[in-house]
């Protein structure tokens, strides 16, 4: 009985611990194990176990195995959104000590916010992202400062019968609540209170609907606003028919490749503020790296951890798989700038981002501000904030029906 | 005494599994929040039965349940009488009939996917050349009810041909020599001596379509209001790891699946296979 166990669970009896890392498929990961492996001299060796593709996949075939206590799985590779959750549910460790100093320095505050749970680090972030506002420099001389200088820009290019749309993701999905989330906090408004367990939306809140709400009927949206996700978008941006687009910074290699006309008179600038005093605070993604708690090698799986985000990996992980990188100083790297021409606005934008609801029930809480948020024409501001205000507090007590 | 064992089997792998969902029915226990987990008797039923999104997933599934069960009665009794009649190629034709049965329901759904999907589906482009029909509710619906049809049809129309198989030809030819016509020989002879046959096919085909899954969860996963309430339950206990609303939910799907079990034995006579026609064992 105990051999094929043994065998099952990876420690042979001559062989160094087997450090399971499971993550979502990126191209050249592996080449950042090797290194890894190489680097812990046979002390330990990482396995790459790639998820499913789909986000939602990910996080299921995760939960089921964490909530039956497997102990196969070591290193967990998390959307920024799940780190509260599999933390409230005591599934991962909390990163203590040297572990954790080493993963403080040098992070910017966004993405450690988002690894953070009741003041806690739970889990060490890997890589980040931002969107940013593209603009056609053919159509519009100098970017927008605000949202309501964007609207007005395009209703003017609507008038001179040139292309005006502003588009960005307007379905009932994650990239809707993304866009009000920015929306809340650059507006200086909260969805939660400060210990994420009361549903607040407060004054700053109830702009935001205001804003989505006078953007969507302003007639600058395309007329697939309301069911437009990330890819859709930005094809439709590479049509030719729009003046602005919000949207990743991947859509820039994209657009090269498949518009090289529109590519070159397209610039960027940071996301529009709601304030003309305050700069916007843009909603992060990205994923962090935690350590399971059922994990049998938890000193080897930190250091593990740590070897796969260092700020060298970062680099190599930004350079070849675009994924923008946690650490500050990587930014500096001379390779950077032919990488990310943007690499200066993403910077800047990372430094005051703004981070989704930090709660263990934000599964929940994004179901139903998705579904209460669509679509963005129907907003009554004091109203839609009101329901929200329900259904999000229903989430956090447990007592919310998912869709 | 010497059930015990068979009795000690079905104990443990149905009794206690659905206790256990009715005991955790009455908790709060969501695996998010994991020292909060307390009783609070009926409260999560008071919850999912005053919920917008519980009565519109159970809407869809009773519009699903009675729509394809109807629709499959009327074809599987043409199906099941063309098979039953055939005289050349009679293998052949049964089990040309029953491949849609034999493919994995998962595997059936992507391939309706796919062919709904604008640009690379021939029957989206064929059908609706400027839609999308995946993404609006009624299509949706519409195209859950049509696999539904396709996949089960001929499972409807092998119970029918069961119950075919016992009309006693001697009847038909008696008939016949009356003067009946072929719809009073179907009306009036095959339809009463078949009705045992019929009401099983019914009462198998209708729980099994109100516990429609997988098709949902393929074609839409439940975008656009068009959750079963199994997805429904599926979401709420393995996406939104709320034991306590999702068992309240399987613990509300057993019953009505009871429900509609004693419709059809009690008030409608449905006989189990092997009993008198009368429905008493």
């Amino acid at each position: 009985m105990t051999v094929p166990l043994a065998a099952c669970g990876g420690q042979g009896d001559d062989g160094p611990p087997t450090i399971n890392f499971y993550n979502p498929p990126i191209e050249n990961m592996q080449h950042v194990i090797d290194e890894c492996n190489a680097a812990a001299g046979g002390r330990y060796e990482i396995v790459y176990r790639v998820l499913p593709r789909g986000a939602d996949d990910q996080r299921v075939q995760l939960v089921r195995r964490l909530a039956a206590e497997d102990d196969s799985m070591d290193v967990l590779g998390l959307d920024v959104t799940w780190t509260q959750e599999f933390a409230g549910a005591n599934w991962i460790r909390e990163w203590t000590g040297a572990d954790a100093a080493e993963v403080r320095d040098g992070t910017l505050p966004g993405p450690l916010e988002s690894a953070t749970y009741e003041d806690k680090l739970y889990a060490a972030p890997n890589n980040t992202n931002v969107q940013l506002l593209w603009y056609r420099t053919d159509l519009v001389p100098n970017p927008p400062a605000t949202w309501d200088e964007m609207i007005a820009q395009a209703q003017q290019l609507k008038s001179q019968r040139r292309p005006y749309q502003v588009i960005t993701m307007g379905a009932q999905y994650e990239g809707l609540v993304v866009f009000y989330n920015t929306l809340v906090a650059s507006a200086g408004g909260n969805i939660l209170s400060e210990d994420g367990r009361t549903a607040v939306l407060d004054d700053g809140a109830v702009r935001a609907l205001d804003l989505l709400r006078r953007f969507a009927t302003a007639g600058v949206t395309s007329p697939s606003f309301t069911n437009a996700l990330e890819d859709p978008a930005r094809l439709e941006f590479q049509g030719g028919n729009a003046a602005f687009q919000l949207n990743w910074p991947y859509v820039y290699p994209a657009m090269q490749e498949a518009a090289p006309d529109l590519a070159r008179n397209v610039r960027w600038a940071r996301y529009p503020a709601v304030d003309a005093n305050t700069p916007s605070r843009v909603t992060i993604g990205g994923t962090n790296l935690a350590v399971s708690a059922y994990s049998r090698y938890p000193a080897e799986s930190f250091e593990a951890a740590r070897c796969i985000r260092n700020a060298e990996h970062q680099k190599y992980a930004a350079i070849n798989d675009g994924v923008p990188p946690t650490i500050e100083s990587v930014y500096d790297a001379p390779e950077m700038a032919e990488a990310y021409p943007m690499k200066d606005v993403i910077l800047e934008e990372l430094r005051d981002a703004s981070v989704r609801p930090l709660s263990p029930a934000y599964q929940n809480i994004s179901t139903v501000m998705s579904a209460t948020l669509s679509p963005p024409g129907d907003i009554d501001p004091q109203r839609t904030a009101e329901q929200l205000r329900e259904e999000i507090q229903d989430a956090l007590e447990s007592k919310g029906v998912l869709p | 005494m010497l059930c015990a064992p068979a009795a000690f089997v079905m104990v443990a792998v149905t009794a206690y599994p659905i206790l256990y969902s009715v005991w955790l029915s009455l908790q709060r226990f969501d695996l998010k929040f994991p020292d909060e987990r307390e009783f609070v008797g009926l409260d999560n039923y008071v919850t999912v039965l005053t919920n917008g999104y519980w009565w519109t997933a159970f809407g869809v599934t009773m519009l699903i349940t009675v729509i394809t069960v109807a629709i499959e009665l009327v074809l599987g009794m043409g199906l099941a009488l063309i098979m039953h009649r055939t005289l050349v190629g009679r293998g052949l034709v049964r089990t040309a009939a029953l491949i849609p049965y034999g493919i994995v329901t998962v595997v059936a759904a992507f391939s309706w996917r796919y062919a709904w999907t604008p640009d690379t589906g021939y029957l989206a482009n064929l059908i609706t050349p400027d839609g999308a029909p995946l993404t609006e509710r009624a299509g949706s619906l519409a195209i859950i009810i049509v696999a539904e049809i396709w996949k089960t049809t001929p499972f409807m129309a092998l119970l029918l041909m069961a119950g075919l198989a016992l009309v006693p030809e001697e009847l038909l030819r008696a008939a016949s020599m009356d003067g009946a016509t072929w719809w009073q020989r179907f009306t009036k002879v095959m339809l009463p001596v078949m009705k045992p046959a019929i009401l099983v096919a019914l009462l198998f085909r209708t729980l099994d379509a109100f516990r429609v899954f997988d098709n949902i969860y393929v074609l839409t996963a439940g975008a656009n209001e068009t959750s079963s309430v199994s997805m429904i339950a599926y979401n709420n206990l393995l996406r939104g790891l709320n034991l306590g609303i999702g068992s309240t939910m399987s613990v509300l799907i057993f019953l009505a699946v009871a429900v509609i079990a004693f419709v059809f034995v009690k008030l409608f006579g449905t006989a189990a296979p092997g009993a008198s026609d009368d429905g008493r064992r």
